[in-house]
C-alpha cells in the first residue's frame, strides 16, 4: 500500500503541525507515508471564485504528483471534496469546450484514490481507536464540505469518542456553516464574521476548552475570532488530537505558539 | 426584471447594514430556525423522499427540454377551455398586457393572490402609475404593502417583521387602504389575523378583477393550480368576474399525473405541512361558476435565455418552496432585502443573475453571496445543485464568456472590479504551479514572520483583520519539517531518504 500525504497549501505554509500530526499518527498505525514534494494546491480557491481555467494546471499537477501512489490522504475535507467532486467536473467542462489537455485522465486517476483523513482511518485502515490520549474538553465543528460533499457522517465523532481522557461536548447548531467559505470570508466579511461569531458563541457555550475541526481553513477563521476576543478556547485540528498519546503528547513544535 | 430594484447596493454593502440590525437578526433567526426544524420533521416522515426529489427533478428537466411543445399544448388546451392566452416577452410587455386587460373591464381596483411572477415584474407599481389600485390579500404581502416595504422571503414576505411591528403597521396604515384596524388591536396572532380578515373581506366582496400567478400549469388539460394556506387565494380566484393569471413559462408540467409528485414535495418543503389547506384548480372558464373571463399571461422575462445555458438551466426547476432560504446561514444573517430582487436567498442568487444578467453591480455580486456550504442543495425538493450553479455564475462574472441575452448569443466581458483579483489569481497560479516559486514564497513568509502586522491595511486584508486575527506564520513550513523527518528516518533505519527532491518548473 503506497500512501502519500497531500498536506494542502494552507497547512504547508501556515499549519505544519497538522501535517506533522498526520505523519506521526499514520506511522504509529504502521502506515508508511510519503510526501511527494511536487504537490502544491488543489485549486479550490481559484475554482470556487470563478477561475476554472486557472485551476486546470493544478489538476494535472496533483495527478502527476500522486501518480505513483495507491492512496492520497489529506487532512482537509474541503480539499478532498475539491478533488473528488470538482476535478471530474473541470475535465467535463474542458471537454465541452473542445479541449481535454489530459484533464479527464488526470481527474479519473486522482479522484478515486483521494481520501480525507477520517475516511482513510475508518474506511481503509478500519480503525476508530487510534490509541490517542487527550485529556481535555472538546467540541467538534463538522465543516460543510466534509459533512455534505464527502458525507463523512459520524466518522470524526467516532474517532474522537475513542480518544482516552477526552470529554466530548455537544455543539449547538453544529451542522451550520462557520462562515469561512474561502474568498467569501473577504468578499462578504460582514456575513462571514456574523456566522463565525455565532459559531464561536455556541462553541464557548459548550464549555469545552478546545474547538476541534477537520479543516484548518475553517479553524483559521474561527481561531482568528477566538484570538481577537482572547477567548478561553483554542482551535485544534483533529489530526493533532489523534496524534497525541499518553507517552508522547502532541505538542506544537514546528510552528511554536501558533495557536 | 422591474425598475423596483434598480440602483440598489451590491450584496456585501447591503449586508454590512443588515447584519448589524439586531431586531432583524432576531426576527430572522427565530423564524428560519422554527420552519427549518418543522420542515425536517415533515420531510422525514416520507420514506421515499429522495425518490420524490429525483422524480420532481426529472419531470422538470424533461419539461424544460421540450418547453416549446408543452407551452403550445397548454395554449391550445386553455383556449379550448374558454381562456385567452397572451405571451409576454419581458416585464414591460407583461405589465402592458395586464393593464390593458384591466382597463377593458372598466375597473380601477384589483385583488391579488400572492404571486412571485407579479413581484418579479413590479406589477403593482406599474398599475398604480396607470391609476389602478392592486390590493394584496395574502397576509404577509398585505403587511408588506401596508408598510410600504419590499418582500424579503418567497413564502413569508414579511418574515423580517415581528408581531408587534405588524400591529404597528396595521394601526397606522390599514385606514389609508380601507377598513381601519380595530381599536386597541393587540399583537396576538389571532387578533392580527382577524384584523386582516375584516380589512380584506370588503375588498374580496367588491372586486371585479382578480390577479394571480400559478404554482403549476398542466399542458394536457390547460389546468392552473394555486397552492396556498390562507384561503385568500380561493376568494380571489372564485369571486371576481375576470381573472388574470401571470405565470412564468417554466411552471408548465406535461400531465395532471405529474402533480402527484409536486403536491407532496411543495407543502412539506415550504410550510412543513403534509398537505396545504387550499389547492385551487381551474381550467379555462365554467358557466355559472367562478370568473366568466380568464386570461393567462405567459411570462418569459429572461427564462428562455436561462434555458439556453445547460449549466444554469436547473434553476428553472424551482417550485418556489423557499426551503433553501430557511436553511441558508447567509440569508439568515443578511436578510432578504440584501439580494435586491423578488427572489432572495440561494435560489435568488442563481436565478436573478440569469434572469437579469450580470451587468449591474448588485447582480454581479449575487453569485458570491454564499459560503458554498451546500445546505440549500440538501433541502431542495427538485435537487437543484445551487452551489455548482453559483460557481458557474462566478465564472461568468470573473471571466466573462458566452451567454444568451434577449435570444441572441453574445460574448460578455468580465464584470467590473475583478481586474485586481484576476491578476492575483494569475500570480498565485505561477507560484503554485512552480515548486521553486512555492518554496521561495514559504521561505519568505517564514523569514518575515515577525514583521507581519496584526491588522492589514489593504481592503481585502482589512476585510479579514477587522474582526479576526491572522494566523501567525510558523518558523518553518511543513516541507521543511518533512526534510528533517526524512533524514532522521533514514539515519534510524539505514534506508535511503525517499524521493522528494525538489522538481523544478511547471509540469
Amino acid at each position: 500500500m503506497r500512501v502519500a500525504l497531500f498536506v494542502t497549501c494552507v497547512n504547508d505554509l501556515l499549519y505544519p503541525d497538522t501535517g506533522r500530526a498526520v505523519v506521526t499518527l499514520l506511522e504509529r498505525l504502521g502506515v508508511e507515508v510519503d510526501f511527494p514534494s511536487a504537490q502544491s494546491c488543489c485549486g479550490q480557491p481559484q475554482f470556487n471564485t470563478g477561475y476554472r481555467h486557472q485551476t486546470e494546471p493544478l489538476v494535472r499537477r496533483y495527478a502527476d504528483a500522486f501518480a505513483p501512489y495507491d492512496y492520497v490522504v489529506t487532512p482537509s475535507g474541503s480539499c478532498a471534496a475539491m478533488v473528488r467532486d470538482n476535478y471530474p467536473k473541470i475535465a467535463r467542462k474542458a471537454a465541452a469546450e473542445g479541449r481535454d489537455d489530459g484533464l479527464s485522465q488526470a481527474a479519473a486517476a486522482a479522484a478515486p484514490k483521494t481520501y480525507e483523513l477520517t475516511e482513510f482511518l475508518v474506511d481503509v485502515l478500519k480503525v476508530t481507536d487510534v490509541g490517542a490520549y487527550f485529556p481535555h474538553t472538546v467540541t467538534y465543528h463538522p465543516s460543510c464540505h466534509g459533512l455534505r460533499m464527502l458525507g463523512l457522517g459520524d466518522r470524526p465523532r467516532r474517532l474522537l469518542e475513542a480518544v482516552r481522557g477526552l470529554e466530548l461536548r455537544e455543539l449547538e447548531g453544529a451542522e451550520e456553516c462557520c462562515g469561512f467559505g474561502g474568498t467569501f470570508a473577504v468578499k462578504n466579511p460582514d456575513v462571514s464574521v456574523a456566522m463565525g461569531e455565532d459559531k464561536v458563541r455556541h462553541a464557548l457555550d459548550s464549555g469545552a476548552s478546545v474547538l476541534c475541526g477537520a479543516d484548518n481553513s475553517c479553524l483559521m477563521h474561527l481561531g482568528g475570532i477566538l484570538r481577537r476576543d482572547d477567548a478561553p478556547m483554542r482551535a485544534v485540528h483533529l489530526a493533532e488530537i489523534l496524534a497525541s498519546t499518553q507517552e508522547q503528547p502532541f505538542t506544537p513544535a514546528v510552528s511554536g505558539a501558533v495557536r | 426584471m422591474s425598475g423596483t430594484y434598480l440602483g440598489l447596493p451590491a450584496f456585501p454593502e447591503a449586508a454590512r447594514t443588515s447584519t448589524k440590525d439586531a431586531q432583524l437578526r432576531a426576527n430572522l433567526t427565530h423564524a428560519t430556525h422554527t420552519i427549518r426544524a418543522k420542515r425536517a420533521g415533515a420531510v422525514g416522515e416520507l420514506a421515499d423522499w429522495q425518490g420524490l426529489r429525483a422524480a420532481g427533478a426529472a419531470i422538470k428537466d424533461h419539461t424544460l427540454r421540450h418547453l416549446d411543445t408543452y407551452l403550445e399544448q397548454l395554449e391550445a388546451a386553455v383556449t379550448a377551455a374558454g381562456g385567452t392566452v397572451h405571451w409576454a416577452v419581458d416585464a414591460a410587455d407583461a405589465n402592458r398586457i395586464v393593464t390593458e386587460l384591466v382597463r377593458a373591464t372598466g375597473e380601477t381596483e384589483v385583488v391579488k393572490v400572492k404571486s412571485m411572477a407579479t413581484q418579479e415584474i413590479g406589477l403593482n407599481d406599474h398599475l398604480r402609475v396607470e391609476g389602478i389600485s392592486a390590493y394584496e390579500t395574502d397576509l404577509a404581502e398585505l403587511i408588506v404593502q401596508l408598510g410600504d416595504d419590499r418582500p424579503s422571503h418567497i413564502l413569508v414576505p414579511a418574515i423580517h417583521k415581528n408581531r408587534s411591528q405588524i400591529r404597528d403597521i396595521f394601526r397606522t396604515a390599514m385606514g389609508e387602504w380601507g377598513r381601519p384596524a380595530p381599536d386597541g388591536l393587540s399583537d396576538t396572532p389571532a387578533d392580527l389575523a382577524e384584523a386582516a380578515r375584516l380589512h380584506l373581506r370588503e375588498k374580496f366582496l367588491r372586486a371585479k378583477v382578480g390577479i394571480s400567478g400559478a404554482n403549476f400549469m398542466v399542458a394536457e388539460t390547460g389546468t392552473m393550480v394555486v397552492v396556498e394556506s390562507e384561503g385568500n387565494g380561493r376568494m380571489c380566484l372564485t369571486l371576481p368576474e375576470t381573472l388574470i393569471s401571470v405565470v412564468g413559462i417554466e411552471k408548465v408540467v406535461p400531465t395532471f399525473r405529474d402533480l402527484e409528485v409536486f403536491l407532496q414535495t411543495l407543502p412539506r418543503s415550504s410550510t412543513a405541512e403534509r398537505m396545504n389547506p387550499y389547492t385551487s384548480m381551474w381550467t379555462g372558464t365554467t358557466d355559472g361558476d367562478g370568473p366568466r373571463t380568464f386570461h393567462l399571461v405567459l411570462l418569459d422575462n429572461g427564462r428562455t435565455d436561462t434555458l439556453a445555458d445547460t449549466e444554469g438551466r436547473p434553476a428553472l426547476r424551482c417550485i418556489r418552496c423557499s426551503a433553501c432560504l430557511n436553511v441558508c446561514p447567509v440569508y439568515e444573517r443578511a436578510g432578504g432585502h440584501a439580494y435586491g430582487s423578488a427572489y432572495p436567498g440561494p435560489i435568488g442568487a442563481i436565478l436573478t443573475p440569469q434572469l437579469r444578467g450580470t451587468a449591474d453591480a448588485l447582480d454581479a455580486s449575487l453569485p458570491y453571496a454564499s459560503s458554498l456550504c451546500g445546505a440549500c442543495y440538501d433541502v431542495c425538493p427538485v435537487a437543484i445543485d445551487i452551489p455548482s450553479i453559483l460557481v458557474h455564475l462566478r465564472e461568468r462574472v470573473a471571466q466573462g464568456g458566452e451567454v444568451v441575452t434577449a435570444g441572441r448569443r453574445t460574448t460578455i466581458k468580465p464584470a467590473k472590479g475583478h481586474a485586481a483579483e484576476r491578476a492575483a489569481m494569475r500570480a498565485a497560479l505561477v507560484t503554485l504551479d512552480h515548486p521553486v516559486a512555492w518554496r521561495a514564497t514559504q521561505y519568505l513568509a517564514a523569514r518575515t514572520r515577525r514583521l507581519h502586522p496584526r491588522r492589514l491595511p489593504t481592503p481585502a486584508g482589512r476585510a479579514w483583520t477587522d474582526r479576526r486575527d491572522l494566523p501567525q506564520v510558523p518558523a518553518g513550513s511543513f516541507r521543511d519539517w518533512w526534510r528533517e523527518h526524512e533524514k532522521e528516518r533514514a539515519g534510524r533505519t539505514g534506508a535511503p531518504a525517499r524521493d522528494t527532491g525538489e522538481k523544478g518548473g511547471a509540469q
